[in-house]
């Protein structure tokens, strides 16, 4: 398992490489020039621009840079922000949290409705019950996220005023933040009503980041089901006199649980890309909102930092996925 | 005593292209602690006849019957939570593939103790002494130790022992075995053939033994039942079966037999078992019966009586030798 691990840990090397290539150039192909835009409208002097085009770094040759950049990313030194002046890595972990946060609501939101949803419409293959979950799911996979925001903000913040716009709390509130989740922190604050407004807060984005990695889910869930339900070992637990609650919850879903993992695990890499959009619409502060201000202002280190990270995040998603195979089904465990 | 009695069942399947009836007004009658072993070729129809008793058929098959009673229970009006509490506990199944039979994200152990737990109620300490018990009465060796194996850790013929402590965990009356040992080595075959017959004898329990192994039926089985087509063409004792076979399909069955064969060519039933679309008007088995004439492939035959081994023939064979004696 130890060796396995390890293993895989060396596969993230190469990966790891050509993510920081990828974002390296990825923000230095878009047009634009971050010193003309932290000038602003007064634009600047030739003199200033050389001086400030030295000073970090743009006039020496590009891979010269990107060895640097690279050789700093393997010291844990992620380069500072042309505009905040602070380490790329502080700024990353202290808006991290707030999306951790949202990523975590929205997959509990898919999993616990997606799962059970599956499980029943595979259950009731053919009925009505099937065809309108997978029906739904299937506009739910193909509604673009945006809209569906927009939608939701409409209808549940605007004409019905049951939810807020944007942001993470109400103003009305202030603590320090200790923990950086507006849910643990608002419950720790004592303050009444604090951690109702957290939750107020939190549904919509929660629901519209949840929404494709729930269709996602119970799609699959369900076909791995309809699998599994055919297989002879269900039968022998008929055969036992079981109960179809404990046929299907048990000895099926333990074994359909392989395929739907791995909806999860590349649901992880979806909710992140996701998260950006979100953030932008529900002014969430969170790292997707702060990736795609930095990408305006051209901040070339937050850009290259941010992205990088996030692919670490998937990376370890995706390890840990492949060892919980073995843990629900012992027949795929690594030696 | 009648412990499962079974009355002009049939099965239909809703498929695609019409309904298939895999099973054709079959009657069977298992006695308490008897041997009944039901042979025929495959789509037969003899697993989904005693698929059909157990409730396990998918829901694509419609089961028509005038009686199916165990031990005193109406099988065709019973309610699902009323079936569970019989079936696995006074009535079990083993069947054909012990390694797809047994889940494989479960230990063994977990596996057979959960019987234990919904049929009997055992406390956890009690499923454990039983579970043990159990796998030292159907010759698992080490069964400390092999009561936390995964399917996948055993070979075929242990997974088939498993199989048949899980079965017999809840002591049934009767036991329906689904070709248990087509799946194994013939030395493993033999093994798991004496297990059954011995357990009978310990437990006094009935044996219906679904197989299409001749040779299989001739060491074991008491009485004997032969399928065709969905249809049962025959039944005797197995002495009596092997001896005078009335039915023309029994006879060639047996002609079939390598070790009963005369010449160098080893006698075949040309032809196959019919289909969903090329069934015959008359005798099932009249395109492949080389006694067949007009009246056979026209009219269906009825079952005769228990004295010509209720074969659905118009010309049974050995009926002379049967007077005779």
């Amino acid at each position: 398992m130890l060796n396995y691990v390890l293993s895989r840990l060396l596969t993230f090397i190469p990966t790891f490489i050509g993510v920081t290539l990828i974002s390296f150039s990825f923000i230095r192909a878009l047009p634009g020039d971050p010193i003309v835009v932290m000038a602003g409208e007064r634009g600047l002097t030739d003199e200033r621009y050389a001086e400030l085009s030295a000073q970090f770094g743009f006039d020496r040759p590009i891979y010269v840079q990107f060895w640097e950049y690279l050789t700093g990313v393997l010291q844990g030194d992620l380069g500072t922000s042309f505009v905040t002046k602070r380490p790329v890595w502080d700024e990353f972990f202290a808006l991290f949290p707030a999306t951790l946060e949202l990523s975590v609501c929205a997959m509990i939101f898919a999993v616990v409705l997606g799962l059970p949803a599956g499980v029943i419409a595979a259950v009731n293959r053919g009925k009505l019950f099937d065809r309108a979950l997978m029906s739904t799911a299937l506009v739910g996979y193909s509604m673009p996220i945006f809209w569906w925001a927009l939608l939701l903000i409409i209808v549940f913040s605007g004409n019905l005023g049951w939810t807020p716009v944007s942001g993470r709390i109400s103003l009305m509130y202030y603590f320090p933040d200790a923990t950086g989740f507006m849910l643990i922190d608002s419950l720790a604050s004592g303050q009444k009503g604090a951690f109702a407004s957290a939750v107020q807060h939190l549904l919509l984005p929660t629901i519209v980041l949840g929404t494709i990695p729930l269709a996602v889910i119970a799609r699959q869930t369900r076909s791995a089901m309809l699998e599994v339900l055919g297989e002879d070992y269900i039968r022998t637990a008929r055969a036992k006199g079981m109960s179809p609650g404990r046929i299907n919850g048990v000895h099926a879903l333990r074994n359909a649980m392989i395929p739907v993992i791995t909806v999860i695990g590349l649901s992880v890499g979806t909710l992140l890309a996701g998260a950006i959009l979100t953030e932008t619409i529900f002014s969430w502060p969170g790292i997707g909102k702060w990736m795609v201000d930095s990408i305006f202002r051209r901040d070339y280190p937050v850009v290259q930092g941010g992205l990088l990270l996030i692919a670490v995040m998937v990376m370890v998603v995706n390890l840990t996925v492949d060892m919980l195979y073995g843990v629900i089904n012992p027949k795929i465990r690594k030696r | 005593m009648t412990l499962l009695r079974i009355r002009n069942l049939s099965v239909d399947f809703a498929t695609a292209s019409g309904a298939f009836r895999a099973v054709d007004g079959v009657d069977q009658d298992v006695d308490t602690g008897e041997i009944l072993a039901i042979v025929g070729e495959s789509g037969s129809g003899k697993s989904v006849s005693m698929l059909a008793v157990m409730g396990l058929l998918p829901w694509t098959a419609t089961i028509t019957a005038d009686e199916v009673t165990f031990d005193g229970h109406d099988l065709l009006n019973i309610d699902s939570r009323a079936r569970r509490r019989i079936v696995g506990n006074d009535l079990a199944m083993i069947f054909q593939e012990p390694m797809s039979s047994l889940n494989p994200c479960f230990t063994v152990g977990w596996q057979i103790k959960e019987a234990l737990r919904f049929h009997l109620g055992l406390n956890r300490r009690d499923r454990h002494a039983r579970a043990v018990e159990l796998f030292e009465q159907v010759g698992i060796p080490d069964p400390e130790k092999r009561l936390s194996a995964f399917p996948h850790q055993l070979s075929g013929g242990m997974n088939q022992r498993v199989m048949i402590a899980m079965a017999i965990a809840c002591k049934p009356k009767l036991l329906i075995a689904d070709e248990p040992t087509t799946a194994l080595d013939v030395t493993i075959q033999a093994q798991i053939l004496d297990l059954l017959a011995s357990l009978r004898e310990e437990t006094g329990m009935g044996l219906v033994l679904i197989t299409h192994d001749m040779g299989v039926v001739a060491e074991t089985a008491e009485r004997v039942s032969v399928q065709y087509a969905g249809q049962k063409v025959e039944e005797q004792p197995v002495g009596d079966l092997f001896d005078v076979p009335h039915h023309p399909y029994t006879a060639a069955l047996l002609d079939a037999l390598p070790e009963r064969a005369t010449e160098r060519m080893l006698p075949t039933i040309p032809g196959v078992v019919p289909g969903q679309f090329d069934r015959p008007q008359g005798c099932l088995f009249s395109p492949r019966c080389k006694f067949a004439d007009d009246r056979c492939r026209s009219t269906p035959p009825p079952a005769l009586g228990a004295e010509l081994g209720h074969a659905r023939c118009f010309y049974p064979l050995n009926t002379d030798e049967r007077i005779a004696s």
